[in-house]
């Protein structure tokens, strides 16, 4: 049966406009699957609130992943059909929208969330209802779950390299880790803090910061910042600064004259959609760590850039790293469903470790047991035109940690759904669900 | 290990070639120094700008602009350096010559951090005898951060040409920075630069008396560590004024996302959840203004603003009336279905602008005028704030000006006052609400003209606003633009100097719990007063 998509089931004020947008892509993707039986794929990404600036972008993507999926003739002979909802930004409306997926339009996989907080939020209705979720965002680790697959990067595949390079090129031996106050800087804030130490950084040399969510007025934390770097060590900024915090910060740099020369900023969060809403001319030079960049020449990624902008009819629209982590995970989702000729969770779930798909950047990535993926990891600088320049990468793909290996609590754990089947198996104890922190 | 194996390897193969392909041309440390451009690696290119700037050629200074600007270029396959004019016109950088075709296989010389610090520290050197002071003073500076050991004979010449008073200070600290990171000064020379380096009394100065290499003499370091105390007392006592200084620059923000609300809600009583959408409106209207310009007439960027304020007066006070007219009006002394019906509107504003705009930010550049910082003693003073602050000032004055001077002015305090009284002195109360409150989101508008200069534009402006402002409002006591003045500024400076202590977070935190106690106390806020709000 055919149901145009669940926004438009039950559309409230708040989402009407973007629900009959919803509504628009939904028939016109999904009217020429109507006459025979259809594979369902849910896109679970905010389209209003506070991350539609984020979201909107990814579920764009799946569209044409999937557009482009059923022009090669869908999935064992059957078209794919995307359910786009819009979970708005609200965390506890997440698990609810996600209920309405699985239970309601009966999807045979998920693509969504960008915040840990709304991963959190669905967990327990994915495990309830057993069904998957693909995560395309970098996150701050400490998780492996059944019936999730985590296509971005885990902290040893962002964090950890992004302070290497600055130790080793730039000589960097003073650290500010600056971060919006939530979950995924704290945590990754706790893994560097510890990584610094272990490689004989004095506590004294390492300044951690805090600020809330939309913080606007960075000059005194900026102040502080170059303090902090007038001690006669190089010094450097970690910016796990999330969203829409980060243009005030960059200008505010800008403004009290410290260049990249001087104190070079390395962030997390900040890729190419991001830079599209500032002047980078006073940026010249900061960093961003990133599995994937726009600006690397490959032919994939040249091939993606084209198709993409084709099916956005927008030259100017930029694509990222969480992009290109749905790019390579909707792949692994359709070679692991070829594999078992269904798509039945349980069968899915146990097919996709182990199979390999084409990441844009040139590379093979793997699906791990622990449900993380190999990347590349590429360390950028920024340009004028808001593109970055690879100035390092590392050679060969990097595994994805489930557990960091830096925090006593989860040192010796790992996740492993193959042989173990267990997210948390303690090496020591030798037992599952030896939950550390 | 077989990096370094690898790169040793290109090196040898590198020279090589180059004695080779050089060798008839008769090459110069110049020559030999721009063919390590071709090895495509950070650490030849350092080399490369070091052995240019040191060559004492001709083209050495134009070769390492190039490079800065990103106009070098290299054609491996016939071991060229080009240097690619403003006009796009390429010539080869070896011999000066124009190039007749270009090589095929031309790329940039790509450039990192480290590169640029060379690059920095070499136009340092090469700069400091220029014709132009300012230029002499900036290259002063880079080599007083670049602490470059070679650049030593060059400043003793340019301290003993010296006439500005102020460059060979300048130069004099550069030249004290180097000689401490000399192994085999002098101690009583070190200890002269130790003076002079303390004089200068800001934290470069503490960068380099910090930094001190590990084989200084005791004596020096101790000399040195008595300087660093004596500038931390001083930058201590500066950084009181700069707390205060930042606190009115947030004073001065939060006076203009607020002074708006102070007219809606302070005034007419109206709890309008949807002003901050206001000030997005007019965000916006900057947005669409500068696209305009930039497109049509790029020689007006500077004014940009000045054509933004009253359109998103205009923009945001028409959409204010509209609400009034369409809304609010049939809501008056209902506050609960008001804050309702106008929390509504505001998410419907922001989705019509995300709709209409996309969710991603928008592009506000800043005028020439409001970019860069100037240093006042020890802080540094960043000029789009400091506009800021005036700005807010004539917006507030204006404000003033109009409600005490104009006849809508009156008519709004009479019907403010007492409608009832007002109505029967001929007053058409409908419509001094409709204005008001369309003056109230026409000022909010203007708000949105500034804020775009430091925040960001995107849908969700106005909703860092909101909270805010209603505490200003409330804190300064409703009805007072006084109040309001005061209010803004006080919260500012209060959180400028619990920020440094507290951490941005708790500080936020603070100022809340104490808002909350002062309304305990005082719940008309600091300065309150008759008017529709108190008779309600």
């Amino acid at each position: 049966m055919f149901k145009p998509s669940a926004v438009a089931a039950r559309p409230n004020r708040r989402q009407w406009l973007a629900a009959t947008a919803g509504l628009a892509l939904g028939l016109a993707l999904a009217s020429p699957a109507k006459a025979q039986e259809t594979i369902k794929i849910g896109i679970l990404h905010s389209l209003s609130g506070t991350m539609a600036i984020s979201e909107t972008t990814l579920k764009d993507v799946m569209l044409m992943l999937i557009d482009e999926q059923n022009k090669k003739g869908g999935v064992l002979g059957k078209k794919l059909e995307a359910v786009v909802v819009d979970p708005a930004s609200n965390w506890p409306l997440f698990a609810e929208k996600a209920r309405e997926l699985i239970t309601k339009d009966k999807v045979s996989v998920v693509f969504g969330c960008w915040t840990s907080v709304s991963r959190k939020s669905v967990l327990p209705v994915f495990k309830e209802l057993n069904s998957i979720l693909f995560y395309p965002v970098q996150y701050e680790g400490e998780e492996s779950e059944r019936n999730v697959f985590y296509t971005g990067a885990a902290p040893n595949q962002q964090a950890i390299p992004a302070v290497d390079y600055l130790a080793k090129e730039e000589k960097v031996q003073r650290w500010v880790l600056a971060g919006t106050d939530y979950v995924y800087p704290r945590t990754t804030n706790k893994i560097l803090e510890a990584y610094l130490k272990s490689k004989g950084v004095a506590a004294s040399d390492i300044m951690i910061n805090y600020t809330p969510f939309g913080h606007s007025d960075w000059q005194t934390i900026v102040a502080d910042i170059k303090k902090f770097g007038s001690a006669g060590k190089k010094t450097a900024v970690v910016s796990t600064i999330n969203g829409d915090a980060n243009v005030p910060f960059y200008k505010e740099l800008g403004n009290q004259g410290i260049k990249a020369t001087d104190i070079p900023v390395v962030a997390f969060s900040v890729g190419e959609e991001e830079l599209a809403g500032i002047d980078t001319k006073p940026l010249l030079g900061h960093l961003a760590a990133w599995n994937y960049f726009e600006s690397i020449k490959t032919p994939a990624n040249a091939e993606f850039i084209k198709k993409w902008k084709g099916f956005t009819k927008n030259s100017k629209r930029v694509s990222n790293d969480p992009m290109e982590a749905h790019v390579v995970g909707f792949a692994m989702w359709v070679k692991a469903v070829e594999t078992v000729k269904s798509t039945d969770p349980d069968k899915v779930i146990d097919a996709l470790p182990g199979i390999e798909a084409p990441n844009l950047t040139g590379g093979m990535s793997k699906m791990l047991p622990n449900h993380h993926i190999t990347k590349p990891v590429f360390i950028g600088e920024i340009k004028a035109d808001g593109q970055f320049d690879v100035v390092w990468k590392t050679e060969g793909l990097v595994p994805g940690d489930a557990w960091s290996k830096e925090l006593p609590g989860s040192k010796d754990l790992i996740g492993d759904w193959v042989t173990l089947r267990c997210g948390n198996y303690n090496t020591v104890t030798k037992k599952c669900g030896g939950q550390g922190t | 290990m077989h990096k370094i194996f690898d790169s040793a390897v290109a090196l040898v193969f590198v020279i090589g070639l180059m004695i080779v392909a050089a060798a008839p041309l008769r090459a110069g440390p110049y020559e030999d120094s721009l063919a390590r451009f071709l090895a495509d690696s950070y650490s030849d290119t350092d080399a490369a700008i070091g052995g240019v700037a040191a060559s004492g050629h001709v083209m050495a200074e134009e070769v390492i602009r190039a490079l800065q600007d990103r106009r070098l270029m290299m054609s491996p396959g016939s071991k060229t350096i080009v240097i690619k004019g403003a006009s796009g016109a390429l010539r080869n950088a070896a011999t000066g010559q124009p190039l007749a075709a270009p090589p095929a296989d031309l790329t940039d010389v790509r450039i990192n951090n480290r590169v640029r610090r060379a690059i920095d520290a070499a136009l340092g050197s090469l700069t400091l005898l220029s014709p132009d002071a300012r230029r002499r003073f900036e290259a002063a500076q880079a080599v007083f951060k670049s602490r470059d050991e070679s650049a030593l004979p060059a400043l003793d010449t340019a301290i003993a040409k010296e006439i500005s008073q102020g460059v060979r200070r300048a130069l004099s600290q550069a030249r004290a920075a180097v000689i401490l990171m000399q192994s085999d000064a002098k101690e009583a020379d070190k200890l002269a630069a130790v003076a002079i380096v303390r004089d200068r009394g800001d934290q470069d100065a503490l960068a380099v008396l910090g930094g001190l290499p590990a084989e200084t003499a005791a004596p020096v370091r101790k000399a040195a560590a008595d300087a660093v105390g004596s500038i931390q007392n001083n930058l201590a006592l500066w950084s009181g004024v700069q707390n205060a200084w930042y606190g009115l620059s947030l004073g001065s923000v939060l006076m203009l996302a607020a002074i708006g609300l102070a007219i809606t809600f302070g005034v007419m009583g109206v709890i309008n959840m949807a002003h901050g959408e206001m000030v997005m409106l007019g965000a916006y209207t900057t947005f669409v203004v500068q696209e305009i310009i930039r497109t049509s007439y790029p020689g007006l960027f500077d004014w940009s603003l000045a054509v933004a304020i009253p359109l998103a007066f205009l923009v945001a006070g028409i959409v204010g009336i509209g609400i009034e007219r369409g809304i609010i009006r049939f809501l008056y002394g209902r506050p609960l279905e008001t804050l309702l019906a106008t929390w509504g509107l505001s998410l419907v504003l922001q989705q019509a602008v995300r709709t209409t705009f996309g969710p991603t930010n928008r592009e506000v550049g800043s005028p020439s005028w409001m970019s860069g910082a100037f240093e006042v003693g020890q802080i540094t003073i960043t000029y789009n704030r400091l506009w800021i602050i005036v700005f807010t000032l004539l917006v507030f004055v204006a404000l003033l000006a109009l409600l005490r001077f104009t006849r809508l002015g009156l008519e709004m305090r009479a019907v403010t006052q007492n409608r009832a009284m007002a109505a029967s002195m001929g007053i058409r109360t409908a419509r001094i609400d409709a204005l008001t409150f369309g003056l109230g989101s026409g000022i909010a508008g203007i708000a949105g003209v500034a804020l775009s200069q430091i925040d960001n534009v995107s849908p969700n402006l106005g909703q860092g606003y909101i909270i805010d402002s209603f505490m200003v409002v409330v804190f300064g006591g409703v009805g007072n633009l006084w109040g309001t003045l005061v209010g803004a500024f006080t919260l500012g400076i209060a959180n400028k100097f619990l920020e440094p202590y507290a951490g941005a977070v708790l500080a936020k935190i603070a100022i809340l719990v104490l808002i909350i106690l002062f309304i305990q106390k005082r719940p008309r806020g600091m300065f309150a007063l008759r008017g529709r709000a108190v008779e309600a």
